[in-house]
């Protein structure tokens, strides 16, 4: 077992790589009540075409099979797990992202039963015709209430106006028509090519002892027969840069209008450092750009064009990445040609040195609040893993981000192509 | 060793919490203001920290506090507005880095309590008001927030249920005030409110992190100096007990996809009473948890829903459950709800739900104490209520709840509204499963 220091931070992680590939991450926290654990795979969403272990052809699978799966692990042949897991006083859930499913757990007690119970009901897969029928029902009814969500429409409204063919632009849960073919040999399918521990993080924060959880999870390992597996092989469409699309309304029955503007990341390849870098800097530029301290967010809100829920946010992972900024408005269309006007008016004038040390601190504050969360460092930890960066590198390269950098950046993610406008309008009857 | 380090001294006008720990790399304090939620205030209680935290006389405009903010490594200050029982309560909330996990060793603590102190009492004014302009914005941004709670189903159905539920009862009022009532707020009237705010309201000061007890304190009798005298502590608001005499049946039609189902029911029970954690346990079975009778029938057993819980409000005495169905699935939903209660009632509870139940709430509180908002909720229990219950407490106390004394309990729940928000058309007439 290997372990790093950050001294700024004053935290200690301990990691390996087991034999059968599985990679494991332990963070101590001694103050907290509180472990949480999170099992994940690189598999998410947009996995949808890929060659399936042990077969040559390539084939793809239904929208919305990664989330199936994910809500189908629950299950068991004597029942479901998250009875085991509240017997042992812990709470579990799991998630479905564009490239990621992660099962977990957060408990105060019984920290080594529940953190076997999470690894042995995510390699103990048990589907049946019968359970995947019951479930078309319970996911139908997630389906509707996300259809219901402006929020969340506006959000995958804005995505789909970037892309053409990449899946990130299809709703990560399918829908009601997509889930209705999934059949159980469909997951098993699903299940075989993309659990295999070499294709998976497990990741423990807590009170814990480092060592003894390391043994425990070792051992676990070591007593299940796992065969290497070859690199799993994932087929995407060329992807034009340009959005598919400059702007699109989507009508429903609202009182406040939403609208979001976004820009198309040109060449999102970047991994590791590079990555890492950019999207550090999109997000400060974000915040020097729009952040409540700045003379456009002042602007905006004094001319009612925002309120409360105005936001901002860049992400890339290998393959898509974006930026968007919006919220409510009474106005989508002056909001909108605002918006643009603002980021191309910052982007055509020399940076000011003094937003900018003002913004990296800011940065900084905000990660060290995020620390805070068990939960978040989990779950960002595992994401920056398997985009091959590090969590705890983010205060270290938000020091070293240069003006010049941020010129580059400027230039390239907010060229004026990229852009695409989604709004959420009111629907007339 | 305690789970919690909580330390409570009275300065002149305002408690003063602290609670020492070294769990976090920020320190966060939280302001609490409290009064009674009313007909006549509820508006302008709700827009007044939206406008206190937009100037002070040192920071006039909100983008220069907000530039204060950035420049103490990105402070935050969030206003929120709750209910709790018959108060409505509002939190200022600051997160201030702890400089020692900084290259940079300024004061960052001091210089956000003395931010805060002057947001309470020294906002920016003009001709003895607030700001107009600052006034102004703040309505809109106000008139929009209570708009978009109908756009979110999901908090529509729940505010359409309380409004029905506690018809006659302030607490049926909106904690972000009445939509049509915003634009006739003028800057004297708000300031004349926030006046009585500072002479009547009860202020609880919070202070979480790598701090120590009594140098909150000092810095709080530097930077809090109230001018006039405070009133003492308001008497503790008694639930009135409500009859049920007959379940009000509410049904609108709406645009929408998924039905929404929201009941309302009266327990009889609040924080302070000697069966209240009972009622605890006895909510956790019916629909708190996913081992729960509501997930397990109406999700697990009859694919019926996504989701199907329960939640129950401490201060009021109310259990509000909720479920998104199929429009055409309402009666047979609402029908497998009502059973699961007569199923408690009637003692149907089995060891296992007990041990779950119990289980799980015990890790429940155990976590939300490990977030410093959560553990400041946890602690404001006591001054909505008068009354004190350690963690310690709560944990025994759990541990100790029988299945009789959950059967009692289950045996005085009412039901009393059932809202139900349907879609339209045939679309959503027809079932998937």
């Amino acid at each position: 077992m290997e372990q790093k220091q950050f001294d700024q931070l004053n935290e200690t992680l301990y990691f390996k790589t087991l034999q059968n590939g599985l990679k494991v991450f332990i963070l101590e926290k001694k103050e907290f009540n509180k472990t949480y654990a999170t099992f994940t795979t690189n598999y998410g969403s947009v996995d949808n075409h890929f060659t399936p272990l042990g077969k040559n052809e390539p084939v793809k699978v239904p929208d919305g099979i990664a989330h199936f799966l994910e809500h189908k692990m629950f299950e068991k042949e004597d029942g479901d797990v998250f009875q085991q897991f509240n017997q042992q006083g812990a709470s579990a859930n799991a998630f479905t992202s564009f490239k990621r499913t992660a099962y977990l757990f957060s408990t105060t007690n019984e920290v080594k039963k529940n953190l076997t119970t999470l690894i042995d009901f995510v390699q103990d897969p048990y589907f049946t015709e019968k359970t995947v029928e019951k479930e078309k029902g319970i996911i139908g009814q997630e389906i509707r209430m996300y259809d219901d969500n402006p929020d969340w429409r506006a959000y995958f409204g804005l995505i789909s106006n970037m892309y053409h063919h990449h899946p990130v632009k299809i709703d990560i849960a399918g829908t009601v028509e997509s889930i209705a073919k999934i059949t159980k040999d469909d997951l098993y399918e699903c299940y075989e090519t993309f659990y295999h521990p070499s294709n998976m993080i497990l990741f423990v924060v807590g009170p814990v002892d480092a060592k003894e959880m390391m043994e425990l999870i070792e051992t676990n390992q070591a007593s299940k027969d796992y065969k290497d597996q070859p690199p799993i092989e994932r087929f995407f469409d060329e992807e034009p840069s340009a959005p598919r699309t400059k702007k699109e309304i989507v009508p429903m029955p609202v009182q406040t209008p939403k609208c979001y503007i976004g820009f198309k990341e040109k060449q999102p390849e970047r991994k590791g450092e590079a990555l890492l870098k950019h999207e550090l800097s999109v997000n400060l530029l974000l915040e020097m750009m729009f952040g409540k301290s700045t003379e456009n967010y002042e602007k905006l809100y004094n001319e009612g064009l925002i309120d409360q829920t105005f936001a901002f946010d860049y992400t890339e992972e290998f393959g898509f990445g974006f930026s968007m900024i919006g919220g409510d408005t009474k106005d989508p269309d002056r909001l909108s040609e605002t918006l643009m006007k603002m980021v191309q008016d910052f982007i055509s004038k020399p940076l000011s040195k003094e937003d900018l040390e003002r913004t990296r601190k800011k940065k900084i504050g905000s990660f060290l609040r995020a620390l805070n969360s068990p939960e978040f460092i989990a779950n960002q930890f595992t994401r920056y893993e398997f985009n091959e960066m590090n969590l705890f590198d983010v205060i270290p390269t938000f020091e070293q981000i240069t003006e010049s950098d941020l010129l580059d950046v400027m230039k390239n993610h907010f060229d004026e192509k990229q852009a695409t406008v989604c709004q959420v309008r009111k629907k007339e009857a | 060793m305690a789970y919690v380090q909580h330390r409570m001294t009275e300065i002149p006008g305002m408690r003063i919490h602290s609670v020492e720990t070294k769990k976090y790399k920020t320190n966060t304090i939280v302001l609490q203001l409290k009064n009674l939620i009313k007909e006549d205030s509820v508006t302008k209680r709700a827009l007044l920290p939206y406008v206190m935290q937009s100037g002070t006389k040192k920071y006039p405009s909100s983008k220069q506090l907000r530039g204060a903010l950035d420049d103490l490594y990105g402070a935050t200050l969030n206003v929120d507005l709750s209910k709790k029982g018959n108060y409505q309560i509002i939190s200022f909330r600051m997160d201030i880095a702890n400089e020692k996990f900084l290259s940079d060793q300024s004061k960052l603590l001091d210089q956000g309590i003395a931010l805060l102190a002057d947001v309470l009492l020294r906002p920016v004014t003009e001709n003895g008001a607030f700001k107009e302009d600052i006034v102004s914005k703040e309505k809109r941004s106000l008139k929009q927030q209570i708009e978009s709670i109908y756009d979110d189903k999901m908090r529509y159905a729940n505010k359409r249920l309380i409004e029905e539920m506690f018809k006659g009862d302030p607490y049926h009022l909106n904690v972000y005030g009445n939509e049509n009532k915003v634009d006739q707020i003028t800057p004297q009237d708000l300031y004349a409110y926030y006046q009585e705010v500072l002479a009547n309201d009860e202020f609880d000061f919070y202070v979480v992190g790598d701090i120590s007890h009594d140098e909150i304190v000092n810095k709080a009798k530097q930077f809090f100096v109230f001018n006039e005298k405070r009133a003492a502590g308001q008497s503790i608001e008694k639930n009135e007990a409500v009859e049920v005499t007959k379940v009000n049946e509410v049904i609108e039609e709406q645009d929408v996809q998924q039905g929404k189902l929201h009941m309302g029911l009266r327990t009889y029970t609040t924080y302070a009473d000697p069966d209240y954690l009972a009622l605890q346990v006895c909510n956790g079975i019916f629909g708190g948890f996913s081992h729960s009778k509501l997930f397990i029938n109406v999700r697990e057993k009859h694919s019926l829903a996504y989701y199907a819980a329960s939640r129950f409000e401490s201060h009021k005495g109310s259990i509000f459950v909720m479920s998104g169905i199929e429009t055409a699935n309402y009666e047979k939903t609402v029908s497998i709800i009502k059973e699961q209660l007569e199923d408690m009632r009637n003692g149907n509870i089995t060891d296992d739900e007990m041990a779950k139940t119990k289980a799980m709430i015990k890790n429940q509180i155990l976590e939300t104490v490990d977030d410093a908002a959560g553990l400041v909720e946890v602690l404001y229990h006591q001054i909505i209520s008068g009354y004190e219950r350690s963690i310690e407490e709560w944990i025994n106390g759990i541990d100790r709840v029988t299945k009789d004394e959950v059967v009692e309990v289950a045996k005085k729940i009412k039901l009393d509204t059932i809202y139900f928000l349907k879609g339209r058309g045939n679309e959503n007439g027809t079932k998937t499963v």
